[in-house]
This record gives C-alpha cells, structure tokens and sequence, in this order.
C-alpha cells in the first residue's frame, strides 16, 4: 500500500522579532531597496528543518517532543494552516485537524447551533451533522441546555461539547494536537476510550501531538520525536518514548537564575533542583519514588522565612501545594546562600508537570515567586498495574463484608 | 484525491473545486453572522428598517429642508433615500468585510478553509438589511406616486452588481492589509465618511459640470446611484459614459483586491 502521507524536506522559517514577513504588494514593490536596507536586520529562526518521513494508510503516528521543538508548527503545515518554507507536503485523503476543542464556537449561539457551525467549520457536511446530531449530544453530555447559549456554560460543558463534534468527524486523514489535555479526569477517559475505538477500526490514519507519554503508547504504531525542528528519531512507540524519557533525564532536573535578579527583596530564589530517592538529579520520576525538591536561596540577612512549593499540570491545575507555614518547624535563614529541601512520595499519575517556588518572610508577605520554573514527567511504566486515572493515586486498602 | 503543500502556490488561480467542498460552511458563516446580529436586541430586525429611514429624515431636514440642496426637482426624501440605499450597502458591507479576518482569527489559526468564504459571508448581513430597506423604498415610492419604469426592474440588479464587486475589492485590499496593519481600524471609519461627501448621496450629480462628470466613475457608488435615480424616479437620462466607466472602475478594484488578498492570504495565520 502507498503512503498516505508523504513528506519530503520541509522546512518552516520565521523571523525573530517580528513575525513572518508576507509577500505584501508594497514589499514586491519596495524590494530593490528593501534587499539592500534590511538584508541584517532580523535573525532567522527554523522553527522546523529537513522534516521527511511517511505514514502508511490506517497508520497511528505519535509526534512528541519538548515544547518549541516544532510538533506544532508541523501539524499546522499539514493542515494547511501555514506554508511551508521549503519542501512538500502529499496528503492522498480528505483531511480533518483537531488543533484546539471547539474551534468556531461562538458564545452568544446555543449549543444545538454551536454544534451545526463547529461541525462544518471542521470540514463536516450539513447532512453529516444531521445524521450524527444525537450521537454528538448524547457524548456530549450536555442534552439538558442544548438551547442555551455557550456563554452560560461552564468551561468543562463547553470542551465536552467541543470535543464531542470534533469525535464525530470522519477524515481519512485525522490529524490531533493535545486535546487530550483538556476537560476533568472522567472525559479525558472518555476521550482517550473513544480516540482508541477509533484507531482500532484501522480506517483511519492518524497523527497525534501529546505529552501523554502513556496515550502516545497506548495508541500509536510508531512515534516521531521532534528536537529543535528535526526529526530525532522515527520508531516504535517504546523506543522512541524511552529515548525521550532518557534524554529528559540527562538533561538534569536543574533551574538556575539566569536573569540576574537586582532585588529590593531580602530572600530571592537562585536555583531549583530536582532529585530522586536515589539523590540523583533528573526530570523524570517513576512510582514507588519520591521526589525531592531543592531550592537555593540567597538572603540578605537572618530570618525566619515561610517557602511555598506548588505542582502543576499541563493545564495550569494546581495538583499539590505544600506549604511550610503548616508546619511546626521554623525555616530559617542565615545571610548568603541557603539550601531548603522539601521531599514527598510521588503519588502524580502520568503526565507533565510544573514547579513553582514560593518565598514569604517573617510576616508571610511574598519576597519572591517563581512560576512553572522546571518541569518533570511522571512515568508510570514500572508499575504492573494500569487502571490509573485522575490526578493523584492514592495508597488504598480495600475491603469487603458480606452482609445477611 | 491528493492534497498538495508546497511553498509556493499559483496565485491568480481559484480553485472553484475546494470551493464548491465548502459550500456548508458559506452557509453557516451566513447563518452564523445573521443569527448574532440581532441575539440580545429588544427590536430586532426592525434596525435594518430604522437606520435607513431615520437618517433619511435627518439629511432631509438639514440637506434638504435647511441647506436646500437641490434634487432635481423630486422631493428630498425620495431623493436621498434611494442614494442612502446603495450607499448603506457600500459602506456597511465594507466595514464588515474589512474586519472579517480579524474578527475570525481564531479560527484562522485552528483550521483551514478557503478564507475567501469569510468575505462573502460577512456581506450577508448588508445585503439582507438592503433588501429589508428596499421595502422602505416602495413604500415610499407609493407615498410619492412614483411608478418605476419596467428598465429598473433589469437595471437594479445589475447596479447591485456593481456595488458587490466594488465593496468586495475594496473590501478585500482592506481586510488583507488589516490581518497585518491595524491602521485600518482607524483609516476605515475616516475613508468611508469623507466618501460619503465625494458620493453623489446627498447632492444630484447634475451639480458637477458635465465635462467633469466622468471622474466621477472612480467612484463605482456615483455611477451606481445616478443610475438608480434615473431608472427608479425617471427623471434625466442614464449617463453611460460615467456608468460604463464605473462598471469598469468596480471591475478593477475587485482585480486589485483579490491579487493582494491571495498574495497574502496563506501567510494569514502566522502574521495575524
């Protein structure tokens, strides 16, 4: 069978700066002088290079990669969003793109209408839409205000209905960016239940951005891996996952100031460390570990301090927040640098997550916050169990009584 | 059915095939466009009937009754109405094609379509209130016993033809350049209203001398609306040089707009 999708060279330019620059009629015009004017002035930045590869019909494709690495940029190309700058694109099938829930919706339009207009402008026909109308709602879970209008919905309601019409288009080529991401733990299930029963007809080809590294194993045949705007590896699903994981870790879990802070404050954040049980330095945490989290800080004299130590998700959703104003113990510190650590079991499901650092003096007013300052992953492969969903897993013992 | 990328496309084509694919969504944008206008107003629709016919009143009184500029003989409401008709048109229609682009960017960046379809739609509204004001019109024609010669019934829509392609080019040069320059927003507001004076809505065209006449036709509206008062309140004749120039002038705007707007156009979400 021929590749569906075929991409030869591609290459994506922007200047930094100023956005793209367009071939406008008074740059056509003004181009003798312009080329000899403004030939230095900005930098060029390849936000993608040298991008070749292939998917087969029926093939899952997973693109990851850390953020700016180009995943979107390439999924906009091949949605026909933005032009390449270089090289080609062959796409043999109609083309749906899902890169944001509920594209279209408009707020003062009723749910019902919504559907109808965010149904079409994702490239669906009238009667399509007609035909899937109840099957749309009823996933939605949103029946009870189908004639209300969006703007009275509560954000939850309205990607639910987003992602609801955007499930039910039927592209042979379907291409997905992090939607995942979004709406409570129960949808996301729903979702990714719903992303699985649609991969597995094996009638459609699909390509899917995550940092979902355990829906990007679950769900694809092969993953890409996007560096910097290249292609840095093309393969199976474990390898490339690992790999990505590996290099994550490599990297260190290490934050530092880079700015250098002229503070009025007293106490100020210097750098943030991430380690391990095994006190090793990484980006990456698996179960069963506990993560330790280190910051330095230098002060301009002795005091006791309060240190705030926030986690977040990928949507911003403060997931844990410890705080030491509810201990007993006093921080304190001394002029210079100090070294605070705070270190907790990882109970996080898989995912993406974010550091921010938090310092209060003597009256807990703020002296300075960093916010998502370094991330991590939480890999959740060396555990043998796998029904985990939500935010956090919690120790449990169950037990049972009969009763009668 | 193979889709091709590349960097490069050839501009000057229009691809009626992706078009004719997309028809749905003309027709929900329309819907869509409609459908807001009115959520949320105690009158309603009744605005479309309101606007006109109010500022028909207004330039009477200060126009007609209190400058006395002449009409050329036919009573000064009739006279205005019929101009403030296909101006309205113009220049409603324009403002509205001119922020489509903008108005639509988030959906610009999330997903393709033939964005050409965002500048038709966004007419919809313009053209449904000219209809809506078109009762007014015969309404008033009746109040004033006026009885439109059968040639009207061929002319007006080929004048409504004209207006289209000239608020399309214009419209189109405008809300390309607006992805990019927000200048628009201010130039827009300020263009349309010192047009109104160079457009022959609240004076008869007679009162440029006749040599002059035709320079007129760079502006399609003078064309359009001497035409239209021609044909709909049958005095004077039909100035077809400066009609004909005007037909020509409308025909070149749309070129002009339409070339920039696809030079541009796929560079949209990056700049917008």
């Amino acid at each position: 069978m021929s590749a569906i999708i075929e991409v030869n060279n591609l290459g994506k330019k922007y200047l930094i700066g100023e956005k793209e620059r367009y071939l406008a009629l008074r740059d056509k015009l003004a181009h003798p002088i312009k080329a000899l004017k403004n030939t230095r002035s900005s930098e060029v930045f390849w936000a993608l290079s040298d991008i070749s590869f292939s998917v087969e019909k029926g093939e899952v494709l997973g693109i990851i990669g850390k953020n700016g690495s180009g995943k979107s940029t390439l999924l906009k190309i091949l949605s026909k969003i933005t032009p390449p700058t270089t090289g080609e694109v062959c796409l043999r099938g109609r083309v749906g793109s899902l890169l944001e829930v509920g594209t279209g919706f408009h707020p003062e339009l009723t749910g019902r209408e919504n559907i109808y207009l965010s149904g079409s402008i994702l490239g669906m026909r009238k009667k399509e839409i007609d035909k899937k109308f109840e099957e749309i709602v009823n996933f939605s879970g949103v029946e009870a205000f189908l004639d209300t209008p969006i703007k009275r919905y509560s954000s939850g309601m309205s990607v639910r209905l987003g992602f609801a019409v955007a499930a039910h288009l039927e592209p042979e080529i379907l291409l997905v960016d992090e939607v995942l991401a979004v709406g409570d733990a129960e949808f996301q299930k729903k979702c990714l239940g719903k992303m699985g029963e649609i991969t597995k007809q094996g009638a459609r080809t699909i390509i899917f951005i995550s940092h979902n590294m355990a829906a990007i194993n679950q769900l694809c045949d092969r993953v890409l891996l996007l560096e910097n705007g290249h292609i840095k590896k093309n393969d199976t699903p474990e390898s490339v996952v690992s790999e990505y994981l590996r290099d994550l870790t490599h990297q260190g879990g290490i934050w530092e100031r880079t700015s250098s802070k002229t503070v009025a404050e007293d106490h100020f954040v210097k750098s943030v460390i991430l380690q391990n049980s095994k006190k090793i330095n990484t980006r990456v945490f698996f179960a069963n570990e506990s993560i330790r989290i280190q910051c330095c800080i230098v002060s301009k004299k002795q005091e006791n301090i309060f240190l705030a130590v926030g986690i977040r998700d990928v949507l911003s959703n403060q997931i844990i927040h410890l705080n030491s104003k509810n201990q007993k113990e006093k921080l304190q510190t001394k002029a210079g640098k100090n070294m605070f650590q705070v270190e907790f079991e990882n109970i996080l499901s898989a995912g993406e997550y974010y550091v921010t650092v938090w310092i209060g003096d003597a009256s807990f007013v703020t002296q300075d916050y960093v916010r998502d300052c370094i991330s991590f992953s939480v890999d959740l492969s060396n555990l043998d169990t796998s029904y985990h969903f939500g935010s956090v897993i919690v120790p449990a013992t169950w037990s049972m009584v009969h009763l009668d | 059915m193979d889709i091709l990328i590349r960097p490069t496309t050839q501009w000057w084509k229009f691809d009626w095939k992706e078009f004719w694919q997309f028809r749905d969504l003309f027709y929900f944008f329309a819907w869509r466009d409609i459908k807001v206008r009115y959520k949320q107003t105690a009158i309603g629709a009744l605005w479309a009937v309101f606007q006109p016919f109010v500022t028909m009143v207004v330039f009477t009184i200060f126009f007609g009754n209190l400058a006395k500029i002449s009409s050329d003989g036919i009573p000064y409401p009739i006279f205005v109405y019929v101009g403030l008709l296909f101006w309205t048109l113009f220049s409603a229609g324009l403002s509205d094609v001119s922020n489509t682009f903008i108005g639509n960017q988030n959906i610009i960046t999330k997903v393709y379509f033939p964005r050409i379809i965002l500048t038709f739609t966004s007419l919809t509204t313009s053209i449904i209130d000219f209809f809506v004001a078109c009762i007014v019109l015969i309404g008033m024609m009746i109040w004033y016993h006026f009885i439109p010669s059968t040639i009207a019934l061929i002319f007006i829509p080929f004048l409504f033809v004209i207006t289209f392609l000239t608020t399309v080019g214009i419209g189109l040069f405008f809300s390309s350049f607006n992805v990019k320059y927000r200048d628009v927003r201010f130039i827009l507001p300020f263009f349309i209203q010192l047009l109104l004076f160079l457009t022959p809505v609240i004076y008869p065209v007679s009162l440029v001398s006749p040599e002059w006449r035709w320079v007129l036709g760079f502006n399609p509206m003078s064309g359009v609306i001497d035409t239209a008062r021609v044909v709909l309140l049958g005095v004077g004749h039909v100035d077809w040089l400066l009609l004909s120039i005007s037909m020509f002038v409308s025909v070149v705007y749309c070129l002009i707009g339409y070339g920039y707007f696809k030079g541009t156009e796929r560079y949209f979400a990056d700049v917008i």
